[in-house]
Parts: structure tokens; C-alpha cells; sequence
């Protein structure tokens, strides 16, 4: 099906984007907790887009599971993974930096 | 065709993850690198899984998804409490 | 034994639907070495007595998908909005330290409610407390938001009993 087909090279050719937009996020960002927005958000959706188009390509069979499979897995563990990295950064006294004009800022 | 092109944006964002994970000024900035760095390495075998055609590869995808996430919570604990202890056990 | 049968069968049946679709191998022999390493598991998890509503939720059924659709275009709106700040030139963020409450009785529902935040509009959850959770937000925008409270609301409440 050429519709399939092509449906899946737009969902690789944006998760490629997208994976490249979260590289250069990291660089502009000023802070940790900046970037690890721009890395974590980008993370999840870059391989969302990824393995469903590749599973489009290879069709209903063991490898779309598998590529289903890790997707499911990425999807619960990569915000786990940003929020422990948060937390431990919090923990290690990591001053963030923070907007001057804030109404209610956080000690 | 959009496989190789993807395998090579996947390559340039991993370079780019380890710019950061070599320049990165805090510890974090570089543990937070390399999970990115394991993430896209994860697609990256995805996809040569499926661009040669050798789909069994992507089992090898699946572990190192698991392993990647493992192994960042492990060096978090490490970093946060400098052993590998559970959390309640020390002091 | 403190949890009831029924956990014990689904957990076996989705194990091994989960060895067939990881094997895709159907000879009787393969099949039958693919029980045994179920049973074997499913043993194990029960000498480890972490056969509970928390490592097998089973009452998790239909209604999360609602949640996962609002999920879904949330998380694409995140992505465009973190996109956009990216290629942003000049001073493109704003970041904020917010306090928020936390309302969810159980911690299988503040669990989801802070992962939910961390995958959401330029906001990563920081620490998670008992009544409430601290908030890292790339925006004022996406921090009204989430004071707005309604991811909280969009979390269904009725699946996550205890």
C-alpha cells in the first residue's frame, strides 16, 4: 500500500526532525532544567513517531509487536527517567535558573 | 531510502547529545546526555533492524531500551547518595 | 494468600501472550518450553510476593484510553511549543519554580498525574510529595496551565481504587 508507505516515511521523517530540534535544544538552553525540557518532551514523541513508522513499514508480524513493545516501555520510562533526573538535580542543590519578573518563586 | 536518511538525523542528534555530555557543566547536564544518547541509540538499531531487513535485531533494541533505563536511575542513585544502597537503608 | 486468583491467571495469560508475541515460534515443543518459562515466572513473582493491585494493576481496564487520547494531543502541543522556543532566537523562555496541590488519593493516580505533567506543555515534575507536587515549568504559559488544573481533572479518578 503506497499510502501506508507514505504515511510512514512522514512519521519518520518528523520523529527525525524532532530528534534533531531536541539536539540543538540542548545546546540553546540556558540551564539543566531547561534542557532537560527540550531532551525530555522531544524524547518521548521523537520515538513515538519513530517506532510507529517503522512498524507501518514492516506490517502486521512478531517485529511491529516488538517495535509496539518498546514504544510502550519508552513511553512509561522516559518521563520517569526526567523526573528522576529533576528530582536528583533538586536534591544536589542545583540552583535553577529562574525568570526575574515571577511572581512566586520557589525557595 | 527515508531509512538511511533517518539512521544519518539520528547520528547527527547523538553528536549532539555528546557535545553536551563532553561540555556539559554540570554532572546532570551530562547524565541527562547520555540517557538521550540511549534513547536515540535505541532507534538507531530500530532502524537499521528494519533497513536491512534483519528484523530479529530488534530484540537487541528492546533490551537495550531496558537496560538504558536501568542504568540511568542506577547512576542517579549513585550521584545521589554515593552507593548503590536502597534509599532507606544507609545512616 | 493476600491477592485474589484472578490476578494470578491474567498475569499468567499476559506473560505468555507476551512470550508469543516476542517468540512469534507456534511448534507444539516451543510453545509448551514457552508455558513452562511462564509458570516458571509467574512462580517466581509469587516467592517474591510482588503479585499486587500496584505491579499487576488489573483494575486499569477501558477508561484510561480517554485519559491517553488527552494524553496524546498534549503531548504533541508540548512538542510544538518546545519546537518553537528552540528556534526562537533572542530570550525565548521563561522559567518558573511552582508549587502545586496535589488532590489524588492514591499513588498510582499522583504517579500518573506527575508523569503526565513531566510529558506535557514545557513543564517536568521536580519532586513529588503527599499533598503536593513542585513543578519546573519552561513558561508563565504552560505554568497557568497547569494551575489552571486541568490535567488534574482530566486524570479519571473512579479507576485507581485502592
Amino acid at each position: 500500500m503506497i499510502l501506508i508507505e507514505m504515511l510512514s516515511w512522514l512519521f519518520i521523517g518528523a520523529g527525525a526532525l524532532l530528534g534533531i530540534a531536541g539536539g540543538i535544544g540542548i545546546h540553546r538552553f540556558p540551564d539543566f532544567y531547561s534542557r532537560l525540557h527540550a531532551a525530555g518532551t522531544t524524547d518521548t514523541l521523537c520515538a513515538a513517531l519513530f517506532l510507529i513508522g517503522l512498524a507501518m513499514q514492516t506490517g502486521v508480524s512478531v517485529a511491529s509487536f516488538k517495535l509496539l513493545l518498546i514504544f510502550a516501555f519508552l513511553f512509561f520510562s522516559s518521563p520517569t527517567a526526567s523526573h528522576a533526573l529533576a528530582n536528583a538535580a533538586m536534591l544536589g542543590n542545583l540552583k535553577p535558573y529562574l525568570d526575574e519578573n515571577n511572581a512566586d518563586q520557589q525557595p | 531510502m527515508i531509512l538511511a536518511v533517518a539512521a544519518i538525523a539520528i547520528l547527527v542528534t547523538i553528536a549532539l547529545a555528546l557535545a553536551r555530555a563532553f561540555m556539559g557543566p554540570t554532572l546532570y547536564d551530562r547524565i541527562l546526555a547520555v540517557n538521550m544518547v540511549g534513547t536515540k541509540t535505541v532507534l538507531l538499531i530500530a532502524v537499521l533492524a528494519v533497513l536491512s531487513g534483519r528484523t530479529e535485531i530488534i530484540d537487541i533494541a528492546l533490551i537495550y531500551a531496558l537496560i538504558n533505563f536501568i542504568g540511568v536511575v542506577a547512576v542517579l542513585k549513585l550521584v545521589e547518595h554515593g552507593n548503590f544502597y536502597a534509599s532507606g537503608e544507609e545512616d | 494468600m493476600k491477592y485474589p486468583v484472578k490476578h494470578v491467571i491474567s498475569l499468567s495469560v499476559v506473560l505468555f501472550l507476551l512470550w508469543l508475541g516476542l517468540s512469534g515460534h507456534w511448534t507444539p515443543l516451543l510453545v509448551s518450553l514457552g508455558i513452562v518459562s511462564t509458570l516458571l515466572t509467574v512462580y517466581i513473582a509469587h516467592r517474591m510476593d510482588v503479585i499486587d493491585h500496584e505491579t499487576y494493576p488489573a483494575h486499569m481496564r477501558l477508561l484510561m484510553f480517554r485519559f491517553w487520547f488527552f494524553l496524546a494531543r498534549e503531548i504533541i502541543a508540548a512538542n510544538i511549543d518546545v519546537i518553537r522556543r528552540v528556534f526562537k532566537p533572542g530570550k525565548n523562555i521563561s522559567p518558573q519554580m511552582i508549587k502545586l496541590p496535589v488532590t489524588m488519593e492514591t499513588c498510582l493516580a499522583r504517579v500518573i498525574y506527575a508523569n503526565s505533567i513531566t510529558l506535557t506543555p514545557g513543564t517536568v515534575s521536580v519532586n513529588l510529595e503527599k499533598d503536593s507536587v513542585t513543578v519546573h515549568a519552561l513558561s508563565i504559559e504552560g505554568a497557568e496551565e497547569l494551575r489552571s488544573g486541568r490535567m488534574a481533572r482530566a486524570i479519571p479518578q473512579d479507576y485507581v481504587e485502592e
